[in-house]
C-alpha cells in the first residue's frame, strides 16, 4: 500500500464539506443528550435507548468520565465516541504528568476538538460521527462545552444534541435562568428529556452525570436516577 | 571532578513573608581559571516566578531557552501565567526526560502563587528529583557552605528588607569558602507588586 492516501473530505464547489454534513446527520440520528450548567455545577443527561429488550442494559453506558473532574456524553456513533474518550483520557493524564495539576476543562476540550478537526483533513480517515457535551469543574468554576464533528466548539449555559435537539433546545431556552442551582438543573434536565421521550421514562433508559463544587464527576446509579425521577413526578 | 563543578557557581533561594528571594554569584570559570565575572545564574520566568540554575554553563543556557519556550507556549495556550509549583513540575519532567543522558545542571524555582501570593520554593537534582521546603534551597559548588549559613541565619516570616540582608550575607560568606564561585553576586527579591534586583560587590580574588 502507498505511504499516504488522500483525504475523503473535500470541498464541494459551493464551499461546503459534505462529509462533515453527513457526520452531523449521523449525530442528528443519535439519541438525545443534553447538559445544563448551573451556578454550582453541571448536569448532563441522555436517553439510553435499548435496541432490544433482550439486551442487558447494565452494559450500556453513554456518560463517561474523562478524568476526576471532567465527564462527557455523546450523541451519534458509540464506537467513534470511544476513540475520543480514549484520547481525552490520555491527554488529561499527560497534562497531569507534566504539571502535577488538573487539566483545565478548556484545555481538554481544545485538545479533543483538535483531534476531531484532524479527522476532517487527514487522509484515509472519515470525520467522527459524534457531537460531544463535555462538563467539568476546575479552578475557574463550572464549564460546559459542545464539540461538533468539524472540530468547532462552544461554551454553553445549556445545550442539547441528537435526535430531539431542536425541541429540547427551545425547552431549555424557556426554562434556563442565570441563578439556577445544580439540584434544579437536574430536574430541568429530566423534564427536558421527558418532553421528547418516546414511551415511559425510567431509571434504566436514561443516564445522568453530575459534577458539583466537590470537583468530582459522578455517573448516577439507577437507584439515584430513580430518586430524581420521583422528585419530578 | 564532576562535570557539574566544571564552571562553578552558587545559587540560593529563600522564602520570606509574602516574598521570595533568589541569589547567585557572578563567576564564570573553566575549572580553576576564572574567565568572567558577570554571569548571572537566576532568571525571571514571568512576573511572579524565578528560575536559578547552577552547573555546566552550556547546559544551563540551553535549558533556559527550552524553559522560556515552554513557558511562552503555555502562556499562549492557556492565556495565563504558569503557577510556580506547576513550573517546578514542568522543569522536573523536562529533566527526567533526559534520565539517561542528563543536562548537567541543578535548578531552583521560586515564586509567588495564586491570588494571595503564597510564596513557593523548590529545587531538583540533575534528573529532576524534586525537593520542596518552606525555608531555603541551595545548589552549586558552594552548596555545603550555603547550607551552613542558611541554617544559622534564616528565620521564618522575614519582610523583603530582612530577606535581602539574610540572603546576601549567606551568599557572600559562603562563596568565600569556595574557589569555584564568588566574584560578586546578584540578588532578586520578588514581592507581590515588584521584582527588585540588587548587585552585590564581593572579593575579586
Amino acid at each position: 500500500m502507498s505511504e499516504y492516501s488522500f483525504s475523503l473530505t473535500t470541498f464541494s464547489p459551493s464551499g461546503k464539506l459534505v462529509q462533515i454534513e453527513y457526520a452531523l446527520n449521523a449525530v442528528q440520528a443519535g439519541s438525545t443528550s443534553l447538559a445544563i450548567k448551573a451556578t454550582n455545577g453541571v448536569v448532563i443527561a441522555t436517553e439510553k435507548k435499548q435496541p432490544s429488550p433482550l439486551i442487558d442494559h447494565t452494559s450500556l453506558q453513554k456518560v463517561t468520565i474523562l478524568t476526576d473532574h471532567i465527564g462527557m456524553v455523546y450523541s451519534g456513533m458509540g464506537p467513534d465516541a470511544r476513540v475520543l474518550v480514549k484520547k481525552g483520557r490520555k491527554q488529561a493524564e499527560q497534562y497531569f504528568r507534566v504539571y502535577k495539576e488538573r487539566i483545565p476543562v478548556s484545555q481538554l476540550v481544545r485538545e479533543m476538538a483538535g483531534v476531531m478537526q484532524e479527522y476532517t483533513q487527514s487522509g484515509g480517515v472519515r470525520p467522527f460521527g459524534v457531537s460531544l457535551l463535555i462538563a467539568g469543574y476546575d479552578e475557574s468554576g463550572p464549564h460546559l462545552y459542545q464539540v461538533d464533528p468539524s472540530g468547532s466548539y462552544w461554551a454553553w449555559k445549556a445545550s442539547a444534541i441528537g435526535k430531539n435537539m431542536i425541541n429540547a433546545n427551545t425547552f431549555l431556552e424557556k426554562r434556563y435562568t442565570k441563578e439556577i442551582e445544580l439540584e434544579d438543573a437536574i430536574h430541568t434536565a429530566i423534564l427536558t428529556l421527558k418532553e421528547g421521550f418516546d414511551g415511559q421514562i425510567t431509571e434504566d433508559n436514561i443516564e445522568l452525570g453530575i459534577i458539583g463544587n466537590d470537583h468530582s464527576f459522578k455517573i448516577l446509579t439507577p437507584s439515584q436516577v430513580k430518586d430524581y425521577l420521583d422528585e419530578v413526578e | 571532578m564532576s562535570i557539574l563543578e566544571y564552571n562553578g557557581g552558587a545559587v540560593v533561594a529563600m522564602l520570606g513573608k509574602n516574598c521570595v528571594a533568589v541569589a547567585s554569584d557572578l563567576r564564570y570559570g573553566i575549572k580553576n581559571t576564572t574567565v568572567g565575572c558577570q554571569m548571572r545564574k537566576a532568571y525571571p520566568i514571568h512576573q511572579k516566578c524565578l528560575l536559578g540554575m547552577a552547573g555546566l554553563a552550556t547546559d544551563v543556557q540551553t535549558f533556559l531557552e527550552k524553559m522560556k519556550f515552554r513557558v511562552n507556549m503555555y502562556k499562549l495556550r492557556e492565556d495565563r501565567d504558569i503557577k510556580p509549583s506547576s513550573f517546578g513540575n514542568m522543569v522536573s519532567s523536562a529533566l527526567y526526560e533526559n534520565r539517561f543522558g542528563p543536562m548537567f545542571l541543578e535548578p531552583v524555582i521560586a515564586g509567588l502563587e495564586g491570588d494571595d501570593n503564597t510564596p513557593f520554593i523548590s529545587s531538583t537534582d540533575l534528573i529532576g528529583a524534586q525537593c520542596f521546603t518552606d525555608n531555603f534551597v541551595v545548589v552549586g559548588t558552594a552548596s555545603e557552605a550555603l547550607y551552613g549559613m542558611c541554617e544559622s541565619l534564616w528565620k521564618p516570616e522575614m519582610e523583603p528588607e530582612d530577606l535581602f540582608e539574610v540572603i546576601s550575607q549567606c551568599l557572600m560568606a559562603s562563596v568565600d569558602r569556595d574557589c569555584n564561585s564568588g566574584w560578586g553576586g546578584i540578588v532578586y527579591i520578588l514581592t507581590p507588586d515588584k521584582l527588585i534586583t540588587k548587585e552585590l560587590k564581593g572579593r575579586q580574588d
